[in-house]
């Protein structure tokens, strides 16, 4: 019987064998060995992004620069970084910050957190005219005008708000723009409450603010007062849904503390919709309550101003496509969109179709307005279109962009909606926000999508531990969408606009005829150097190349204020006026006027100086500011 | 029936020749050696994660891969929110007293090596061979833990899983791998050289 057990050692034996041979079978290299590009391909993807030097391109993009507090241009397709907007945050490069203009509309803050920015609108197509953009840190909104690319106004700290996230965004007219907040606060702001009762205690906001048709100019019109959800994204409606805007929110919990647990225990969050013409005939009849000088209106008590609508868990995104027909909200912890039918909408409201109520405002009964969960992906963000009935969602878990058909559906896609997802395609990596061209007019430009990323991930030669971000240009005209660029970008893109050069109409040079500032001076004769008790007054021509005066006398003690003049009609000759040891630099374009002051507190002699290369000769425009002591005679400048 | 417990009761007594005393000895360092390398290795993908994120296992202490182990704090980072428990050295108790069983081992393999009988082999090899199952049933049930005690408060509530044993799965964006490293396959060849050694001596006589 010896050999019986042998025999089974042996057996076993052979099994130990087999496993030796075999160490790691199985394990597959990662995916990273798939980035390699073809010859072929990588010179399509030059072709199609690459602009010659001296050629244009074809599209303006304007990211938001996130907490950098400023908003950027970039070319499409070429995805270079062009020019810089300084909104929220001085910006010496421009001198944005340190002229007297300037530093009254930047105010006490030194940055602002730009997360969407939008393109003024007429009839729902892009009109080129200005740029809105919001500060989630301080609540305000600036307008950027295009003409000149400047910032020109800056709203707030808006009251009653705090964290103006889902903002800014603007009706189909530019009517109104939209902020909503994201943080709640007890109300009146300054009031203190326990965090603890934070749903009894504490409010968001919606604030419609009015834009001038003529000038642009913003005012407050009116807020609703809403509960303590975090309301995150917003789309305004068109065509059938003229009149309505959409706000998704986060935390329908209503948790004061920990957001990251409590505030996603629910399966489904709350989208606010605002019949804004309702709203703003009810603000004019004064329905609401003054809160400081707002006109804020309950929606518990005007009715018919404010509907909730449940839709993905944890949302971002709620986009109206270009028809205006149906509005998607990506619910981030659910891998599938919410698709709205705006008809059904109406249709609820008018039969009163609710499911129940959320603070005396009715909830619309899902199941009657919903379209369609589409099957997208995991971390569904936000919802770009391209006007042939398609839909490009951004996946940020999934590090994705999906793209899919929009309805109507056949009732074989409506069984399946896995059906209607057309492609997919991997982006580097966690795209946040996508923008496809003149997506939320009515007729977008289609052909590129930008996907910007929040991680890079060492995709770029390395710059240390601060690392910007990625974004990717993705031709999206064909079936299929298709890489072609890359470009890294300022921290932090969030959302972008992307408006055809053609639709914009920017100026090169300020006209001589058109400066209405006062204290400009255009001839050598009225320059000079004044004194009214201790301010003393330069008026300043600043030429190629030199600066008339370049001497300008003064006591310690005084305050100087300084008119400069760049009398140039050349473009692209831009001046400025750096003084040594005074933190002070102001950038003067072509035929503009700036003034800046500064209190002088230190006797000696500071040179000053062009600071943006003009000429030749540029080293040499210089000047000197004397200060004396006080009490000793003052020489007189020429 | 009783012809069968002879020819038993007789393999038992064999003796050991050098061979199988030396390959004694060598599954002995082998158990030794396994000691400084990782049994196993999971390794998780995603498309954020191109290079990985690795967790090594050793037979005392587990250990992430990346710069100072740091992967193994971002797996617990990632595994947060699915509300799976933070991977901790102080959890995994059996690792406490592995390397004690591994002395055994060793000491019962001198021992058999020394005293040069067919009977310490048969008990070393089964005391192994059991370890080596059991070893391998506590860590899918350590696995199996981990992926169904879920955090019913997670902000991402997936299904309760096992994560992979041994293979190759996709779980939500990312891909695992999980396989023997060199220190399984140091103690499958300490194993089969305890096999070996009862395998050249088995016809020796007294």
């Amino acid at each position: 019987m010896k050999p019986h057990i042998e025999k089974l050692l042996a057996t076993a034996a052979l099994a130990v064998v087999v496993s030796l041979l075999a160490p790691g079978c199985g394990q597959k290299k990662s995916a990273s060995a798939n980035n390699a590009v073809s010859d072929a391909e990588r010179k399509d993807m030059a072709l199609a992004s690459f602009v010659a030097p001296g050629e244009k391109d074809e599209y303006y993009l304007f990211y938001s620069g996130g907490h950098s507090g400023q908003i950027y241009v970039a070319g499409v397709p070429s995805l270079r970084h062009i020019s810089t907007i300084p909104v929220f945050t001085p910006y010496p490069g421009t001198g944005y910050g340190f002229d007297e203009a300037s530093k009254k509309m930047l105010g006490d803050y030194t940055w602002g957190d730009v997360h969407h920015p939008a393109l003024s609108q007429t009839d729902s197509l892009y009109d080129g005219r200005w740029l809105f953009c919001n500060d989630n840190a301080n609540n305000r909104v600036a307008r950027i005008d295009l003409r000149d690319f400047k910032t020109k106004q800056i709203l707030g700290p808006i009251p009653n708000a705090s964290g103006t996230h889902a903002s800014s965004f603007v009706t189909e007219n530019t009517d109104y723009l939209f902020l909503a907040t994201r943080f709640s606060t007890p109300l009146p702001r300054g009031r203190v409450a326990d965090p603890k009762d934070y749903a009894k205690e504490f409010n968001g906001m919606i604030t419609a603010v009015k834009v001038d048709p003529k000038d642009g100019e913003m005012s407050l019109a009116y807020q609703i007062l809403m509960p303590p959800l975090d309301f995150d994204l917003c789309s305004t409606g068109k065509g059938p849904s003229s009149g309505f805007a959409f706000f998704t929110s986060y935390n329908t919990e209503m948790a004061g503390d920990l957001l990251e647990v409590n505030a996603t225990q629910k399966d489904r969050d709350l989208a606010a919709i605002v019949n804004w013409k309702a709203a703003a005939e009810a603000a004019a009849a004064n329905k609401g309550t003054v809160m400081n000088g707002v006109q804020v209106l309950d929606p518990s008590k005007v009715p018919g101003i404010l509907y909730y609508v449940p839709v993905g868990k944890s949302p971002h995104g709620m986009d109206t496509d270009p028809t205006g027909q149906w509005i998607v909200a990506g619910g981030k912890l659910q891998p599938s969109t919410t698709v709205l039918n705006i008809d059904k909408i109406k249709a609820a409201i008018a039969n009163k179709d609710f499911d129940g109520e959320f603070r005396g405002v009715p909830i619309l009964n899902y199941n009657s307005v919903v379209e369609g969960e589409v099957p997208v992906g995991l971390g569904p963000l936000h919802t770009q279109y391209d006007g042939k009935g398609n839909a490009y969602t951004s996946l940020f878990v999934d590090s994705n962009i999906t793209k899919w058909k929009l309805p109507p559906w056949t009732d074989a896609e409506k069984k399946d909606l896995t059906s209607v997802v057309l492609d997919k395609m991997p982006v580097n990596f966690s795209v946040g926000h996508l923008v496809v061209a003149g997506s939320d007019t009515k007729k977008p430009y289609g052909k590129w999508l930008v996907a910007m990323n929040k991680l890079s991930k060492g995709r770029h030669v390395s710059v240390g531990p601060s690392q910007p971000e990625s974004s990717q240009l993705i031709d999206i005209s064909g079936d299929k969408m298709k890489m072609v660029a890359e470009a890294y970008t300022e921290p932090e893109p969030h959302f972008a606009q992307i408006v055809a050069v053609k639709d914009l109409k920017p100026i090169e040079v300020y006209p001589k005829t058109e400066n209405k500032d006062p204290n400009a001076v255009w001839d050598a004769k009225e320059t000079g150097v004044t004194r009214e008790g201790n301010k003393v007054t330069a008026k300043v021509i600043a030429v190629r190349s030199r600066f008339i005066p370049d001497r300008i006398d003064a006591n310690v003690g005084d305050e100087l204020i300084v008119h400069v003049t760049n009398i140039e009609q050349a473009g692209d000759m831009i001046h400025g006026f750096g003084v040594n040891d005074h933190n002070l630099n102001v950038v003067i374009d072509p035929g503009e006027t700036k003034t800046f002051k500064v209190k002088l507190t230190k006797t000696g002699v500071f040179p000053f100086y062009c600071t943006n290369f003009c000429s030749a000769l540029h080293q040499e425009m210089q000047g000197y500011l004397v200060v004396h002591p006080e009490g000793e005679p003052v020489a007189k400048a020429d | 029936m009783d012809a069968l417990l002879r020819s038993e009761r007789n393999f038992l007594w064999r003796p050991l020749n050098l061979t199988s005393r030396l390959l004694l000895v060598a599954a002995a360092a082998a158990i030794i050696a396994s000691f400084f390398f990782p049994l196993w290795r999971m390794h998780l993908f995603a498309p954020q994660y191109e290079e990985g994120l690795s967790l090594y296992i050793y037979s005392h202490k587990i250990q992430g891969g990346g710069i100072d182990g740091a992967d193994l704090n971002e797996i617990n980072t990632l595994n947060h929110y699915i509300g799976m428990k933070p991977l901790r050295q102080a959890d995994f108790f059996e690792m406490q007293w592995m390397p004690f069983v591994f002395g055994l081992i060793i000491l019962l393999l001198l021992r058999a090596a020394v005293f040069g009988q067919m009977a310490n082999v048969v008990d070393v090899f089964t005391l192994f061979s059991y370890f080596g199952v059991f070893s391998i049933g506590a860590f899918y049930y350590r696995l199996y833990i981990y992926g169904h005690q879920l955090d019913p408060e997670a902000p991402m509530k997936i299904k309760p899983f096992t994560p992979l044993l041994i293979g190759t799965k996709q779980i939500a964006n990312f891909t695992e791998h999980s396989y023997p490293q060199f220190a399984a396959y140091l103690l499958i060849a300490a194993v089969s050289l305890v096999f070996l050694a009862g395998w050249f001596s088995r016809n020796e006589t007294v």
